[in-house]
Order: C-alpha cells, then structure tokens, then sequence
C-alpha cells in the first residue's frame, strides 16, 4: 500500500477515535437530519402535493433531504479542519515524514464514512414515515453511491474553507451562508415553479438541484420538480451531475492540497 | 560539527510591512543546546518554524543535520522532532491515541508503536494518565505528552518552542528535568524562550533576539557578564543612605548606584547571596533596619536593556495578532 493511503487511512482512523470518544457529535450529526425528515414529512407535506396521484411528497421529499444533509456534512469537515489548524495539530502533522496529501485525503474519506452511516440512518428513518423508493435494489445502491460521492466532493470544498478560515467558528458560519441558501433555491423541498423567472434558472442550474433530480429519478420517481424550463440540466441531472461534482473535485482537491502544503501556517 | 545553521534568513509579512525575520544567523552544533531568548514577536517562533521546514524563508538558507531545509524539507523531517508552544495533539483522543497515531504516522508497525508509546508515556510519568482524553490533562502533562509525540522516533534533533511558556513553576521544573534528561542522552536541542532562567537551566549557548535580528551571542555566564549579573538593592531613609552605602561598597563588584529618591543603594555583586548576609549582618550592627533589602536576578529585560537601550517590548505584531493566543 502506498505510504499515501496508509497515512491518510491513519488520520481517517482518528477522526473515528474522536467519534467514539465524543459520541454525541455522532448523535447529534444523525439526529438533526432526521428532525428534517419529520419536521418536512408531517408540516409542510400536507400541504405541498406533488401532482401526480399516488405519489406523496415524502417520496420527493426523501431525496431533497438526503442531499441537503450530504452538503451540509462539509460544516463538519470545515470546523474539524479549523479546529487542528488552531490548536497547531496541522503544524505538527506537517513537520512528520508523511505524504503531503494525507491529511487531507484522510480527512475526505472519513467525512464520507461518516456519510455513510448518515445516510443509513435517515434512509431507514425515511423508511418508517412511508419513503419507497421503487426502482428496485441496484438502482437505490447506484443512488446511494452517487450521494457519497457528491459528499466526496463536498468533503473538498470544506476542506479548503476550514484550511482558510482563522477560527472555527468562522468556518461554521461560512459553510452556513454559503450552503443555506443553496438548498433553498432549488427543487429539493418545493416544487420550483413558484419561484420567480430568476431565482428558477438559478434552481436549475443549482447542484443541489441536479443532484436531487438525479437521486429522485435512480430511487424511481419522474423529475418533476424542476421541469419548467427546458433546461439541459433538469433534462439531464445525472449527467449534469456527474458534471458538477467532476468539477467540484478538480477545483477544490488540488487546491486544498496546496493550501495544506503552504498556508497552514497563521505566522 | 554544526547540526543546524541558519544564514541571513528574512520572512516578512503582509507584503514586507511587518518583518518576523531581518536577517537572522544562527548555528547549533551537534550535541549541544541553543537557546533563543527573545520577547514575544522577536522573531523566534518564525525562527522555529523555518527550522522545522513548516515555513518558506523569503530569503536566506537553512540548514539542518546537513540538509537544505528549503531543497530537501521532506528529509529534514525524517531526523527532526518538533515540540510546538500550543501543545498540538489531539484533546479529544487519549494520550495512548495520540502516541499510537503519531507513531503510525512516522511508519513504525502497529507493534512496534504500541512498543514506543508505553515507553514513552513511562519515560514521561503519563502511564496513570494514559487512557485519559488529553483535555482532562493538566498544562505540565499536556507539554509532556507533546514532547512524547515528537520523540518517536528518538529525532536527533529537537526544536522545542516554549516549552514552558504557562506552566505554573512545578510543571516548568518538571519540564525542565526531562529536557536535561534528553540533552544527556545526546539530542542537539534548539529552545526558544522568554525567560533568562530557563536558558541558564537548559542551553550551553544563548543568542538573544529582537525584531527578527540577533543582537547578542554568548554563554550565560558571559551575557550575564554583560548585564553586570546579580545587584544587591537595598532601600532605606534618606539619612541612612551613606551609612549604609559604605557597606555595600565592600561587597560590591562594580560601582555603587545611589538613587535619593526612592533611598535604594545598589550595586552588582559576585559573591551572591553572602554579600546579602554580610551586608545584613553590618545593618543590624548599627541597628539600620532597611525598608527592603534583595538580590535581584537579571531578568530578560535586563538584558534587553543593556542589550538594545529599551525593555523587552513586543516588537512586532504579527505573532499577538494572527497567533494561535
């Protein structure tokens, strides 16, 4: 094995020490998407329909929130990152003998295990308030992947915030404002057209709002909520979004890296 | 043999406004302890940082058990250890955790980490703390499992940057033992710090810096040469100050400084703490009995004033503004 992966798999290792040391950061990054799940499935799904008769809104709802809770998991990512930065970790981490890229690539995959039992939980969550995806089990498996790797790419973007912000908390708030509105200009918890002309070419160009109509189209569902406009992406989401997150990675990766590499350091 | 020389190296920051470094020199040879004595923002975190190849000089070179630290930092790493001024392990993970992580990180097998890490925490006093998380550690522990961790590998050399800086006097002497322990068993040690004592205790040799310059070099014994070493003060009432300055100008070891004002003779003894006696002894003779009566130890800012003309002040801003305080 590559003294890169080994390394990275070191630090991967110790995020999930920290994991079960702090088990309520496990609790409270699960329970949070779950709260999502009912607070939409019970307030606002009797009152948005989905148009199409014997289709509930959990159905178009489960998607939304599965990709709403993936790009949020770049918060964690982002103020774990600051944290070490802060307290000197990344300079210690710096002066070993290791690969340059591990820390970081340590830290992506971790946030995607974490993804994993995530999205487990909500899945089954999803399950018990009447979620059935019904493209049968290689398409939901092909759907969950495609979220993991949406979340790989994510991983990245948090990275690179939580390697340039000064403190933690600073890096909370800028995932927050960053990513908040994101999910919200899209089609993952209302149906786009009542948007105005804008704000829907906004939504559907929206990532968010790619990778949720590809999710609802792998779990079985037609792309119904950003249909409007003839627009290559809501034609296209998978692909769009196959776009997207190629892009997000060869963007953000080698940048994170870089700033791993030289501007870790505050001094 | 020199196992580190630094030469003319300058850093500046927000676009050369601020200058960490202007120039600094430095050598230590191998088996031997440098101290870099220096008030807050002189230069010697940076110093440290270059050292340890966490930071690209703007200019100058470095070089570190013989390896461009600039060319080759990726070697310098493997023979270096650094201990930082924030104990930088994870506090969330236990101080066995951190070990094993470290030393997995320096490519020891799992065995042979779990090896080094119970010798460590022994060598170190940790082993009752060992599967404790780090926060529930004390400041004196968390240095010393910070040290621990960047002993692994038993580095030659050693880059300690404040090691005590915060510790309450017990946890610096404790420090201070296992620094001594490490420098007999060989290590070549560059220490960064802010206390003259602590450079005395530990270094062979002292460079004192201030905004990002060396301004003096020497033994202890020969700065403190320079700072004129010990002064006896005494201060009494006004009448009494000629008596009295008769007195102290037998133990005295240079010339005697009267300042009517505050009634304070004083003066740079050799003999120390008899000179005190002595001169005590001769008060109560003619029944002086002195408001205050002390031997003052030369701190740093004595040092500094003798050094530069001005107190040890924080000279640049950058370490208070962006550091990790």
């Amino acid at each position: 094995m590559p003294h890169v992966i080994a390394d990275a798999l070191i630090i991967t290792k110790r995020q999930w020490l920290q994991l079960f040391r702090v088990p309520e950061f496990l609790i409270f990054s699960t329970i949070q998407p779950v709260m999502f799940v009912l607070l939409f499935r019970y307030v606002f799904g009797g009152s948005i329909s989905t148009g199409i008769p014997g289709v509930d809104y959990v159905q178009l709802l489960m998607p939304g929130i599965f990709v709403q809770t993936v790009a949020f998991t770049l918060a964690g990512t982002a103020v774990g990152l600051a944290e070490d930065m802060q307290k000197g970790l990344i300079d210690r981490f710096r002066s070993l003998p290791i690969s340059r890229a591990a820390v970081v690539f340590g830290r992506a995959i971790g946030d995607g295990l974490l993804n994993i039992v995530v999205l487990f939980v909500m899945g089954v969550a999803g399950y018990l308030v009447g979620w059935r995806p019904t493209s049968g089990i290689f398409s939901v498996a092909l759907g969950f992947l495609f979220l993991l790797l949406f979340g790989f790419s994510m991983a990245w973007v948090g990275i690179l915030i939580g390697l340039s912000v000064r403190e933690a908390r600073v890096a909370n708030s800028v995932v927050f404002i960053a990513v908040f509105p994101l999910t919200f200009l899209s089609n993952a918890f209302a149906p786009t057209t009542g948007m105005p002309k804008p704000l829907q070419y906004f939504a559907e160009w929206n990532p968010v709002s790619t990778m949720v109509a590809a999710c609802r189209e792998l779990f079985g569902l037609e792309n119904i909520f950003g249909v409007t406009a003839s627009s290559w992406p809501s034609q296209n989401p998978l692909q769009m979004s196959l776009i997207y997150i190629v892009l997000i990675i060869a963007v953000f990766l080698p940048l994170s890296v870089r700033k791993y590499v030289r501007a870790s350091s505050k001094k | 043999m020199k196992s580190v020389v630094a030469e003319n190296l300058v850093k500046t920051y927000d676009k050369g406004k601020v200058k960490a470094l202007d120039g600094l020199s430095l050598d230590v040879s191998e088996g031997t302890v440098l101290g870099v004595l220096g008030p807050n923002g002189a230069g010697k975190t940076t110093t440290v940082r270059v050292l340890s190849t966490l930071l690209t000089p703007d200019s100058g070179s470095a070089f570190v058990a013989g390896i461009d630290v600039i060319k080759h930092p990726e070697k310098v790493r493997e023979v270096i250890g650094l201990s930082g001024q924030y104990a930088a392990v994870d506090e969330t993970l236990t101080g066995w955790d951190n070990l094993l992580m470290f030393g997995r990180l320096y490519h020891l097998s799992q065995t042979q980490a779990k090896v080094r890490a119970t010798e460590l925490l022994e060598q170190f006093a940790l082993t009752d703390a060992a599967k404790r998380p780090i926060r529930t550690y004390s400041g004196g522990m968390r240095r010393r499992l910070d040290l621990a961790a960047s002993l692994i590998v038993n580095p030659k050399i050693l880059f300690l940057d404040e090691p005590t800086t915060g510790l309450d006097p017990r946890g610096r002497q404790e420090m201070w033992g296992v620094i001594k322990g490490l420098v007999k068993g060989g290590t070549t040690l560059l220490l960064t710090t802010q206390y003259l004592e602590e450079a005395d205790q530990l270094a062979d040799e002292i460079v004192v810096v201030d905004h990002g310059k060396v301004i003096a070099r020497g033994t202890s014994d020969e700065l403190k040469r320079q700072v004129g070493g010990e002064r006896l003060e005494i201060v009494v009432t006004q009448n009494e100050i000629s008596k009295v300055k008769d007195l102290v100008t037998k133990v005295a070891s240079g010339k005697v400084t009267i300042d009517d004002d505050l009634g304070m003779i004083s003066a740079p003894v050799s003999s120390g703490s008899r000179a005190l006696i002595e001169v005590a002894r001769g008060l109560d003779e003619i029944s002086i009995h002195p408001l205050d009566i002390g031997l003052k130890r030369p701190s740093l800012d004595d040092v500094f004033i003798s050094l530069t003309g001005h107190v040890a002040e924080e000279t640049a801003p950058v370490e208070q503004k962006r550091g990790r305080k």
